[in-house]
Order: structure tokens, then C-alpha cells, then sequence
């Protein structure tokens, strides 16, 4: 791995009461991957996204993202530094349109205030016409501007999550962190979701997937992390972390123990 | 981008149809006095609501926020007249500074309030609001003794009208042939100014901003992960709100020429909220459609209860006060009930039927 690292991660935990949700997890995801996170329900990954995006403050540990370490950072100015997430229980912003939540996406990247939303002075109403036909061409870039102007809870499950993709890409980040896109998807509709990852990566944004999808993690990602209990257990690229006894066992554990739990 | 093709070229139809609207207005007041002079006092009523409702439309309809004290923006502007254009303290400034100082002022009051609350949404958020205009209305109440500010319970009274140079608004005169009266001059005024604030409350709504406020409605974590500012947008929204209402109670100071705390209580909140949500919360011409139903409401009551019993039971039964709030309240819970989005809500379908529209704007 000879990437330059985007994101450093060191001895990150958080703790919920008495729950160890993260334990000492360190990472560093280099520029231009996709960078997986796998581990069975209740392993920790979302708390790394709450985590890592400011919706919850970590206990210990620190992030240095493109170059600047990311300390007591409220989730809006984690969005501004270049990190944009999607959310494993789709909050898109329901009764607005598409093309709205999209449009607010841009909010981070554009100025106009009171003055300028009252006057329209020409330098709002071009900063307003970019947000839209920025706006539209995520909506294309993602496929769903058939969609534009019906509002968010009207679309399929599916073009729900892609939207959520293209709001989030509206931002500009640096680091996309998507937690669990393909839930919900079919097999054609995750063939889908993979090329636009790929299509993502190459334009050039780093990406950070939480996944349950097994084939589509080891199809798209160049590594993977796997938590169990909070804690990192294996690290590498797919086929290495497919093969560690030590992943197995957690994953298999994890189930037999489901399974007597619901026998 | 000439995706809306009203902004290029207007046709001839929708000039007509303003021109129209326009005569109207115009000509209302006159129009109006045919039943007394007391309705065009209703009519500038209305359009005072219609600001007030609008203010709040921003807060409680764009920004999501149950705001239940909004008022003491309302008294705060209000007083902010009555103390600077009146005997009171013998300062005599014209409206126009004082206009732009009470919204100042109810925009602080706005931060004031927005500041501690940022925090809270939902019941727990009306709780500290309602506490709030509570304690500026008791406030305005006391601040009597040890120095007398406001006069207490009994008001400012002798309050100066509206006046450019000699012209008074409130002074009935013949002005170019035409009889008006004080209240039919200060529907002109009033309608420029409501006017003005319906035109802002539209562009802020079509904007960086009024998107912002709608996201946190509709999702504040969501709007903080799209780097939405939610604290500074959500003080905005409230200073945004209460300066409309510091503008608004100015003007009641003004038309009333007398201001006391009893017109700002919890009550007058409520009803400003019930013309919000009554008309379509977040739906600008829903919101006005609410202000002026709920103003002239209770007064057709107030003027039809007791020839209609006379005319059904022979006598008065029910004095026209009572039975007025009874009616009142019966036709808010119908509303509720059958039209639970309000009057006019927002043009959700409307813009459902624009899809076919939206592809070729795409490439």
C-alpha cells in the first residue's frame, strides 16, 4: 500500500455506559480506495461513522484527516473539512424533492445569505443556477433524474439510497462514508450501486463502505477492516481477511450463538 | 436555465389577472367602509396578522421549530413605538426609524431566545418559548416601579400615528377629491408594507437558506452531516421570525395609538400559531389565506350571532361574545379534522405533475 493516507485513524474508542461500542480501533484508509468495513451486527461500525463524523464525541483516541487532525469537530464542520456519509436508516430529507435534497447538499459549498436570498443580486442568482445544474447533474450521475422533482419518500428503496448518494456527493467530499448502501438492493440493483462505486473511485474520491454484502465488499473493496466487539480483529485485502480464522470464528460464532439464542 | 418560463416572459393573461388584483385592493377599503368604517379598521387588522403569521410561518413552517411565545416579538416591537413616539418619555421619532429599530430590537429578542433553546425541538421547545413570552409580557407589566418605563398595566397611551411631515395617517381629509378616512389611509400603507414582507418571505423561502431551514425540519442530523450550520441557521430562522414581528406590533402601536400589556398574551400567540397551521404550515399564500380567515371570522360572528338567533329563536340566547368563541373553536377543530394540512398546504402535487418537465434540464 503505497497510497497516501486520507484518513489515520489511532486508538479510537467510545464507550455507551457500560457498552465498549469501539475499543482502541486504529486504521488508515490511503487516497483513491474504497476502504471496507465489515463485522457482525452490533460490531461497532456504525459507532465508527457517529464517531468519525462528529454525531457522537469518542472517548479517546484521534482522526487525522488530509493532514488535520479532526478534534472536537461538530458534524458540520466534519462535512466542510470533505467528509460526507449516507445513513444506514435512509434520512433523506422526506417531503422535499429530490432535486432539493440534492440542492441542499451544495449549502456547504455556497455563500449567499439573507442579502442575497432578498435581493438576488446577479452574484446569488448565479451561484443559485450552479447549485441547481449541479444539483442535476449528480441526480444523472447517480440515475435518478427521471426523479428530480418528485419528492424523496416517493422514490423506490433503491433510488432512495442512491440519492442519498448523490446529496452526499453534492458536498464535495474527499471521503465518502457509506454505511450499508446495498441493504434493501437486488442482485441487478447492487450490480448497479457497484459500478457507481467504481465510478465514484475513479473520479476520484475516496470511499469508506460499511457493508453486509459479502460479495460486494470482496468484489469492490482494495481492504477491509473487520470489528468485532468494538474491537479490530483483522485487517487487509479481501481475500486475506476471508480466510482469517480469526474472522471466521466471529462470524460464524457470532451466528451459532444467535441461533441457540433463538432456539 | 430557463427552467421556470415565468421568470422570461409573463403572459398577457397574468399581467391582466395582477392588474386585477390590484384594482381590488385598491378599491377595497372603500369598498369596505360601505359597512363601516370599523371594517377597513378589520382589514388593516388582517394585514397587521397576515405579517405576524408570516413571522412565525418562518420559524414554526420553514425552520420546524414550535415557537409559543412568539408575541413578545410582537409586544417588543410594539413598545418599541409606543416608548419612542409618544408622550411617554416626550420623544417624537418618525416610523420609519422606528420601524427598522423595533425589528432590530425583536431580532435580538429573537437570539435572545433562540440561543438557550438551539437544543430543544417539539413540546419541550413550546414549554420554554411559552415561558418566554410570558415573562416579557409580565415584564412590560411591572417595569413601572422603582422607574416607570412602560407604564404598567396601563398602558402607553396618546402614541403618535404614522406621519410624513404634516400628513397624517391617522386624520381623515379630502385628498384629491376623495374622502378618506384615518384607518382607509392606513390600509395604503399597510398594504405596501405587507406587500414587502410577503415579497421577502417568498425569496427567502426560494433559497440557500430557506433550504437550509427546511432540512433541519425535516431532518436537523441529516442537515448537520450535509454541513448545515444548525445553529446559525436555526438563530436566523428565530431572528428572521421575530423582526417580522417586532415590524408588525410597530405598526399596531401606530394604528391603535395605544399599546398595554393585556394584548399580548398567551391567547394572541395561540391564534397567530392557529393561522400558521390553520392555512398551511410552510405554505406562504396558505398562511395568509389562515390570517385573514381568522381574523374576519370572529367579527362576522360577532356581527351575525345575534340577528341570527333573533331570526331562528325569536330571542338572543347566547350573547354574541360567548357564542362567538364557541363557533370559534368548532370551526378550527373542523378544519383540523378534515383538512388536516391546513387550508392550503403546500404545492406537493404540483410539483409531482412537473416531472415530465425535469429530464431535459438534466444533460
Amino acid at each position: 500500500m503505497s497510497r497516501p493516507p486520507l484518513l489515520v485513524a489511532k486508538d479510537v474508542s467510545k464507550r455507551f455506559g457500560g457498552v465498549q461500542a469501539l475499543s482502541e480501533v486504529s486504521f488508515t484508509i490511503g487516497r483513491g480506495e474504497i476502504y471496507g468495513l465489515i463485522g457482525p451486527n452490533g460490531a461497532g461500525k456504525t459507532s465508527l461513522f457517529n464517531v468519525l463524523t462528529g454525531i457522537y464525541e469518542r472517548d479517546e483516541g484521534t482522526f487525522v484527516f488530509d493532514g488535520r487532525p479532526l478534534d472536537r469537530v461538530k458534524p458540520n464542520q466534519v462535512a466542510e473539512r470533505g467528509v460526507a456519509r449516507t445513513f444506514q436508516n435512509i434520512r433523506l430529507f422526506q417531503n422535499l424533492s429530490a432535486l432539493e435534497n440534492v440542492m441542499i447538499g451544495r449549502h456547504v459549498r455556497t455563500k449567499a445569505g439573507v442579502f442575497g436570498a432578498i435581493f438576488r443580486d446577479p452574484k446569488t442568482r448565479a451561484e443559485e443556477a450552479a447549485i441547481e445544474r449541479r444539483a442535476y447533474e449528480l441526480l444523472d450521475y447517480v440515475g435518478v433524474a427521471k426523479r428530480a422533482n418528485d419528492l424523496a419518500k416517493h422514490l423506490a428503496y433503491g433510488d432512495q439510497r442512491r440519492l442519498e448518494i448523490a446529496r452526499a456527493l453534492a458536498t464535495e467530499p474527499k471521503l465518502l462514508a457509506l454505511d450499508e448502501p446495498a441493504a434493501g438492493m437486488n442482485a441487478t440493483e447492487t450490480q448497479g450501486l457497484k459500478r457507481l462505486l467504481e465510478d465514484i473511485r475513479r473520479d476520484g474520491t475516496t470511499i469508506l463502505l460499511i457493508e453486509h454484502d459479502m460479495k460486494l465488499v470482496m468484489s469492490v473493496c482494495d481492504r477491509v477492516l473487520v470489528l468485532d466487539y468494538g474491537r479490530k480483529i483483522a485487517e487487509g485485502t479481501a481475500a486475506a481477511v476471508q480466510s482469517d480464522p480469526k474472522v471466521i470464528a466471529a462470524y460464524l460464532g457470532g451466528e451459532i450463538a444467535l441461533n441457540m439464542k433463538g432456539a | 436555465m430557463s427552467r421556470r418560463p415565468g421568470a422570461a416572459k409573463v403572459p398577457p393573461k397574468v399581467w391582466a389577472g395582477v392588474a386585477l388584483v390590484a384594482l381590488a385592493l385598491a378599491i377595497l377599503p372603500f369598498v369596505a367602509a360601505f359597512a363601516g368604517q370599523a371594517w377597513v379598521r378589520i382589514l388593516n387588522f388582517a394585514m397587521i396578522y397576515i405579517m405576524l403569521a408570516l413571522g412565525l410561518n418562518i420559524v414554526v413552517g420553514f425552520a420546524g421549530l414550535l415557537d409559543l411565545g412568539y408575541i413578545a416579538f410582537y409586544a417588543v416591537g410594539a413598545y418599541m413605538y409606543a416608548l419612542l413616539a409618544s408622550p411617554q418619555f416626550n420623544i417624537h421619532l418618525p416610523f420609519w426609524i422606528i420601524l427598522p429599530m423595533g425589528a432590530a430590537l425583536a431580532c435580538v429578542f429573537g437570539v435572545l431566545l433562540g440561543a438557550p433553546t438551539l437544543k430543544l425541538r417539539g413540546d419541550y421547545l413550546a414549554i420554554v418559548t411559552l415561558g418566554f413570552g410570558e415573562i416579557i409580557r409580565i415584564f412590560l407589566n411591572n417595569l413601572n416601579a422603582p422607574v416607570n418605563i412602560t407604564n404598567g398595566p396601563q398602558g402607553v397611551n396618546l402614541i403618535d400615528p404614522f406621519r410624513v411631515g404634516s400628513f397624517s395617517f391617522a386624520r381623515s381629509e379630502m385628498l384629491g377629491g376623495i374622502y378618506f378616512s384615518g384607518p382607509q389611509k392606513y390600509y395604503y400603507i399597510l398594504l405596501l408594507l405587507t406587500i414587502g414582507v410577503i415579497f421577502v418571505n417568498i425569496r427567502l423561502q426560494n433559497s440557500r437558506l430557506g433550504r437550509a431551514w427546511e432540512a433541519i425540519r425535516e431532518d436537523e442530523v441529516a442537515a448537520k452531516a450535509m454541513g448545515i450550520n444548525t445553529r446559525n441557521v436555526k438563530l436566523l430562522a428565530f431572528a428572521m421570525g421575530a423582526s417580522f414581528g417586532g415590524i408588525a406590533g410597530g405598526i399596531f402601536s401606530a394604528t391603535q395609538q395605544f399599546v398595554s400589556p393585556e394584548s399580548f398574551g398567551l391567547f394572541e400567540s395561540v391564534i397567530v400559531l392557529a393561522m400558521v397551521v390553520l392555512g398551511g404550515m410552510g405554505n406562504i399564500p396558505g398562511v395568509i389565506l389562515g390570517a385573514i380567515l381568522l381574523t374576519l371570522l370572529p367579527e362576522v360572528l360577532r356581527y351575525t350571532m345575534e340577528p341570527l338567533q333573533m331570526a331562528l329563536f325569536g330571542r338572543v340566547i347566547l350573547d354574541a361574545e360567548t357564542i362567538r368563541l364557541l363557533v370559534f373553536g368548532i370551526a378550527l377543530v373542523a378544519i383540523m379534522l378534515y383538512r388536516p394540512a391546513g387550508l392550503w398546504p403546500s404545492a406537493v402535487r404540483k410539483r409531482e405533475l412537473e416531472v415530465a418537465r425535469a429530464p431535459e434540464a438534466a444533460e
